[in-house]
């Protein structure tokens, strides 16, 4: 049996572990606050961006614009958005598992792929497979629009050019604070958007005055709009984060109270069998003595 | 008063503007527009510049960066990357970026950097269409 002491600093040990976990837990609780209500305040742009394009591309030819054009594919970008720190359970780990996942698939099609890789878990994981074009590290924690475009613009050049003929993103969907799933969005060739239902009156007044015509406004349009599809990746990958290190440190700061509670059930079967042998020592002692 | 239009202003960090306002003068891309009440439906893509809407005597000024604004059913909507109110606006940091963007398209103007020469153009109307907004408080 360990000794007493040795015990005691164990004990101590795992308290501060708790608290440390504990910390982390309620400034995770914080920041998903913040975080959250960034995701809210978004949601009317991209809902507002998604009825315009969705009016826009109703008509539209989809190999009139270069940034829409099919082609056969053989090489496919995979942009991976993840969070940069860790100690977030396995959310990481599953967008980054799901990224190997496609590049299996689309390797076994013949096809090349190459990572761009938003948030420095993500790079530091798919760093060894040696397909990382470009990586945006410390970026996730404080990032605004134009550290998306800046993104957006990249990948959009080597789509242009030729370099790839697809790209996807992948990043965590924040569904509740216990839940966020890996997902995958299509991200070039620019999808029509869907026209969503109930939106019979919309159609009704569908010919709308173009300023200045359907093309320029889809060639200004659509990089406005990917840079859209990413920020929205990436506010929603800072609120799973928060969320995913909410439940891992609350998990954490439960298993350091079980540990305790079984250490304390150590400590005190130790230091009663040390009473007793020094009773019986004792006890002994004195019958000598008679 | 006559008839009003619903002026709706939204950027990526939340919705700026909802209100019923008479009339609405937008930086288009090709010029600048007004728009009344019961415009015909309209799409047009935005500059950087001054946004100003009227509401009975007030009149509001806004600081837009690029984006698009629709009209559709009486209701003309902003959607912009950014907008600022004259109060929001720091004048000391708009009149040092203005300096600051002049002097690099000076430079640039030997060098003829293609990109860079882009960026201090944005710049520069970012800071004049700020200091604008700002002066007319």
């Amino acid at each position: 049996m360990a000794s007493l002491k040795e015990v005691k600093t164990k004990i101590s040990g795992v308290k501060k572990t708790a608290q440390i976990t504990k910390a982390m837990n309620m400034v995770a609780a914080a920041k998903l606050r913040g975080a959250q209500d960034k995701m809210e305040a978004f949601r009317p742009y991209t809902s507002k961006f998604n009825d315009a394009m969705s009016n826009l591309s109703g008509g539209a030819n989809t190999n009139a614009f270069p940034l829409m054009e099919i082609r056969e594919v053989k090489t496919v970008e995979l942009v991976i958005v993840t969070s940069d720190r860790g100690l977030c359970g396995s959310f990481n780990a599953n967008i980054v598992k799901l990224a190997f996942k496609k590049m299996e698939e689309y390797e076994a099609e013949g096809k090349k792929v190459s990572f761009v890789c938003v948030g420095k878990k993500g790079y530091q994981l798919l760093r060894k497979t040696g397909k990382v074009r470009k990586s945006y590290t410390e970026t996730m924690g404080s990032f605004q629009m134009f550290n998306a475009r800046e993104i957006a613009t990249d990948i959009t050049e080597q789509f242009l050019n030729g370099t790839t003929d697809k790209v996807e993103t992948l990043y965590g969907r924040f569904i509740s604070v216990a839940r966020q799933v890996p997902a995958t969005a299509p991200f070039l060739p620019v999808q029509p958007v869907e026209q969503e239902e109930g939106t019979e009156e919309k159609k009704a007044s569908g010919d709308y005055i173009y300023e200045p015509s359907t093309e320029e406004i889809m060639d200004v349009l659509q990089p406005l709009y990917l840079n859209v599809l990413i920020y929205h990746a990436m506010l929603e990958v800072g609120a799973c984060e928060h969320a995913a290190r909410m439940t891992a440190m609350d998990n954490a700061t439960s298993a350091c109270k079980d540990i305790v509670k079984n250490l304390t059930v150590v400590y005190n079967k130790a230091r009663q069998a040390a009473v007793t042998n020094e009773l019986m020592d004792i006890v002994g002692g004195a019958e000598a003595l008679k | 008063m006559g008839q009003q239009i619903r002026l709706e202003v939204v950027t990526p960090s939340g919705a700026k503007v909802d209100e019923d306002v008479d009339i609405v003068n937008a930086p288009g891309f090709g010029g600048d527009f007004g728009v009344l009440a019961n415009h015909a439906p309209f799409l047009s893509t935005i500059r950087i510049g001054t946004l100003t809407y009227e509401n009975g005597n007030k009149r509001e000024s806004l600081m837009v960066s690029g984006g698009f604004c629709e009209v559709s059913n009486n209701k003309i909507t902003f959607l912009v990357e950014s907008a600022e109110a004259g109060t929001d606006i720091d004048v000391d940091r708009a009149m040092k970026a203005k300096e600051r963007a002049e002097k690099r398209l000076n430079q640039s103007a030997q060098q003829t950097e293609e990109l860079n020469r882009r960026r201090a153009e944005i710049a520069l109307q970012r800071a004049v269409a700020r200091l604008k907004v700002a002066k007319s408080l």
